[in-house]
């Protein structure tokens, strides 16, 4: 490989979104050299289809806000199941990394003395969202994007090079993590514009890949969102922890078929849309779990009040976490109260008027009007659950996003599991890229400089040529387009949001099936900026991560956030204290339990030890805390 | 209710390329995106085109259909006749890469022709202060979801690739607009740089670039009309410059 493309750097960033981009500033700010690598262009990451808010205990709105509420309310989401230690720092620094993007340029919305404005979420206690209109993670991104291209302004000043420490490779898909003597090595990929292969030596590697969602049928992802990460890193050696946990968001568009399944902003409910079903029913009162009883309205009058006077009230049922939502509206349709289009009905025009919903959910009322000929601002809009996150991913240490097992690893936002337990709640994943983006920025820029450089031998090269090369040398063989919409049929069918025993076998025989036909995958044209030879890697990765998800769901025998079953509704406090750990043999994925790490004595008393009770087993509670 | 779609997709790269008719089934609310993912699932395994949100939201799928420069994912088929044949072309102010996708690097490298955000250098993080109604205007500008379009249809640069080194065009005016207008942006004379190197005053105003906005930003009336006539008071009214000035320095905290 004499004329392979072949770059040298401290640290390679894969993925390009809020975790990437926060990583890559964290690293170059650090002195060191960084290669941010994307499957699109910079700037288009699925980070901008963020629309609700940043969650930060700020206190802006309501003074009483501080971390340990935002732990509270971050581990009760989770079902007490989220490493602690993860959510006690996103919770302690999310505030600063919502000032610092103001420092670089953020215009978030703002309080009548200035501030940045909060609002409303479910599950969070205080309005505590810092956002911009429904558009917040358009503004991330522009923000970080363009503080990298301040970075490379002040480059081009000291040295003359605007790319001397920092460089987008943008459209490149990154095939392989590459090891050597144990540790990273570096990564190799291709061009997707010319097919041409690139070989990137680094000190250390941090994956910043999102998500799974095209893994299913009906998501709110992009093509993107295939898994990438979740599947090098179980390549490479790496853990997934927990990958049982997909959150279907409760509103997804359901009608016209073509946008089915994209985005209807939390912030609706949050701004006081409510959910009915064909009968006009406001259902969402007949679904408050037990453990919610005391912070949740059971009466209209009470839920309506709450937008008034929100200290003397309980919050409207529509605030619930997002897994108790999209339960419900399943349930709702699944009795036959749903409409035509399997969804239920969220209507926000009796609430605000025509002007308070433009000015404050601009692009909901931009989709709807344009996509499916419904105006939000008169007429009620029709949603329905869609695969919108992934809460399992990448073992890390909390502190520095190191990934367990693999030295030179690291992984942060969507792509790592443990922050968010069984169930994130809205607003927590923009926060969680900025701190933990920050935090494997950190680790993977202290690990580059206490190692030397680790070359890359040219076995290694060889081997993952070859790997790229090999679709083009089949003929006759399988689509990848057929073996993925198969995928999704599988996946939505048996592996969605309420799952059996018998059918997560099934999934996983049918599963096993498809990966074994996609080794058959011949691609037609040639290399140059064709998608069918992309979505062959793509599918690659989508089908480890469903051979993950099947097995963990299959052992989880419980109820919980992101999990449900059917044949084992409700929680089992003694599956609280198990996490599912993924690993890849080269052949197939195996699930084995894991103790959780017990919280410690501090944080075990941050909670009314009566609300402990409902998660965890006597025996913990007796213990009361790990130290 | 499907039906057979009549489509003219330009397929190509940078050295040849025409127009090819295929006949795809559309549905019932479908964008023109979905009949080009099944033209690319069911007949050309290799066609290229981008994408990714498909909900209008991060400006990838730009091009330009019947003519008119547009997001595909935004364009409803149900939009043309029933008879009508829908052709789709890449972008015509980049170089073609191959089929739909264009070669848009003349963006990315004018965006760094743009000085970036300038705070005061005391200001705290967490001690910033601004009003909703001054951030509003700034915040209409990073509305931008940098499609390109805007820069696609600009005659200043569709057919005048001469004027591409001197001509930031329209989504770099509303950028350098945003800085101008933010609150805490120290940095003086945007404005007449934008004037003076980005090309502003090669702008005749004919807001084509309004038009194409899917975000429905007010390029020309709300960025580059307010810049031109700034920089013209600027020019020959010392007491109004002195005036901007000090209007600036009051928006510090």
């Amino acid at each position: 490989m004499t004329n392979l493309e072949k770059y040298k750097y401290d640290v390679v960033v894969i993925g390009a979104g809020g975790a990437g981009l926060r990583a890559a500033v964290e690293a170059r700010e650090s002195g060191l050299s960084v290669a941010i690598i994307c499957k699109s262009l910079f700037g288009k990451a699925h980070t901008v289809m963020a629309e609700g808010g940043a969650a930060a205990s700020m206190g802006n709105v309501n003074s009483g806000d501080n971390w340990m509420v935002h732990f509270r309310d971050t581990m009760r989401g989770g079902k007490f199941l989220n490493h602690y230690r993860m959510a006690e720092l996103h919770a302690k620094e999310s505030p600063d990394r919502i000032w610092e993007l103001e420092v670089w340029g953020a215009l978030f919305d703002r309080t009548k003395e200035g501030k940045i404005s909060q609002r409303n979420f479910g599950g969070h206690e205080y309005p505590r969202l810092a956002h911009v209109g429904d558009r917040t993670g358009l503004e991330l991104i522009r923000t970080m994007q363009q503080r990298i291209v301040a970075l490379q302004q002040q480059d081009a000043r000291d040295n003359g090079n605007a790319e001397s420490h920092i460089k987008v490779f943008a459209e490149l898909t990154v095939t392989e993590i590459i090891k050597e003597n144990g540790k990273v090595a570096g990564v190799y990929g291709y061009w997707r514009e010319s097919g041409s292969e690139v070989l990137f030596e680094a000190k250390s590697v941090i994956i910043a890949t999102g998500g799974v969602g095209k893994t299913f049928k009906i998501t709110s992802n992009s093509w993107e969102g295939t898994g990438d990460g979740h599947a090098l890193a179980l390549k490479t050696g790496a853990n997934l922890v927990d990958m049982e946990f997909l959150q279907f968001h409760p509103t997804g568009m359901v009608w016209p078929p073509s946008v089915r399944g994209i985005l209807v902003t939390e912030s609706v409910r949050g701004e006081g849309g409510i959910l009915t079903n064909t009968a006009g029913e406001r259902f969402m009162f007949k679904y408050i779990p037990e453990v919610f009883k005391n912070i949740y309205a059971d009466n209209e009058a009470e839920a309506d009040r709450w937008y008034l006077d929100q200290d003397n009230n309980r919050r409207p049922p529509e605030l619930l976490p997002r897994d108790e939502v999209a339960r419900a509206i399943n349930s709702e349709v699944k009795a036959g109260r749903g409409t035509e289009h399997g969804g239920v009905f969220l209507d926000v025009s009796k609430r605000l008027s025509a002007e308070v919903i433009k000015k404050r959910l601009p692009s909901m009322w931009h989709q709807f009007y344009e996509l499916a000929g419904v105006d939000i601002t008169k007429e009620p809009m029709e949603v329905g659950p869609t695969c919108h996150y992934v809460m399992g991913g990448v073992e890390v240490e909390p502190d520095t996003a190191a990934a367990i097992g693999v030295p030179g690893l690291f992984a942060a936002g969507e792509v790592a599991g443990g922050m968010h337990g069984s169930n994130r709640l809205g607003g927590n994943s923009l926060s969680d890229l900025l701190v933990f983006g920050r935090r494997a920025g950190m680790g993977a820029s202290e690990y580059a400089k206490k190692n030397g450089e680790n070359p890359v031998s040219d076995a290694s090269v060889k081997a993952a040529a070859a790997r790229i090369e090999a679709p083009f040398s089949r003929t006759g063989g399988e689509n990848a387009y057929s073996l993925h919409a198969e995928l999704q049929e599988v996946t939505h069918n048996l592996v969605g949001i309420i799952r059996t025993g018998s059918e997560l076998k099934d999934a996983i025989e049918k599963i096993a099936a498809i990966r074994a036909r996609s080794a058959n995958i011949a691609v037609s044209g040639d290399r140059k900026f064709n998608p069918g030879f992309h979505l062959a890697f793509d599918l690659d990765n989508m089908l480890l991560v469903a051979e993950s998800t099947a097995k963990s769901a299959i052992l989880r025998e419980e109820s919980r956030g992101g999990h449900t079953r059917d044949d084992f509704p409700g929680m089992n406090n003694k599956w609280r204290q198990v996490n599912h750990i993924s690993s890849f043999d080269g052949d197939k994925v195996s699930v084995k339990a894991q103790a959780l790490p017990p919280i410690p004595k501090e944080l075990f008393d941050l909670f009314d030890v009566h609300e402990l009770e409902k998660y965890m087993t006597s025996e913990e509670i007796a213990k009361g805390g790990s130290n | 209710m499907a039906r057979k779609l009549n489509l003219r997709i330009w397929r190509g790269d940078s050295t040849n390329g025409g127009l090819q008719d295929v006949v795809v089934e559309a549905n019932e609310g479908e964008v023109v995106l979905d009949v080009i993912h099944r033209v690319q699932a069911t007949q050309m395994g290799d066609l290229a085109v981008r994408w990714n949100c498909k909900a209008g939201k991060c400006g990838s799928c730009s091009m330009e259909i019947n003519g008119k420069p547009r997001l595909a994912c935004m364009t409803q088929v149900s939009a043309y006749g029933d008879e009508e044949t829908i052709t789709v072309t890449p972008l015509r102010a980049f170089p073609v890469i191959k089929d739909l996708v264009t070669d848009v690097s003349f963006n990315y490298k004018k965006a760094m022709e743009i000085p970036a955000y300038a705070p005061p250098a005391h200001l705290k993080p967490g001690e910033a202060r601004m009003e909703q109604v001054d951030v509003e205007r700034s915040q209409e500008f990073r509305k931008c979801i940098e499609c390109f379009l805007c820069q696609n249809t600009c005659h200043v640069i569709r057919d005048h690739e001469e004027n591409k080194k001197s001509f930031a065009g329209p989504r770099f005016f509303i950028r350098i607009a945003e800085l101008d207008m933010h609150p805490l942006d120290i940095l003086k004379n945007r404005k007449k740089t934008a004037q003076e190197e980005h090309g502003l005053g090669m702008c005749n105003i004919t807001k084509c670039c309004t038009e194409v906005c899917p975000e429905h930003i007010r390029i020309t009336d709300n960025a580059i009309i307010p810049m031109k006539e700034r920089v013209v008071d600027e020019k020959y009214d010392p007491i109004r410059w002195l005036g901007s000035k000090i209007r600036k320095r009051e928006g510090i905290v």
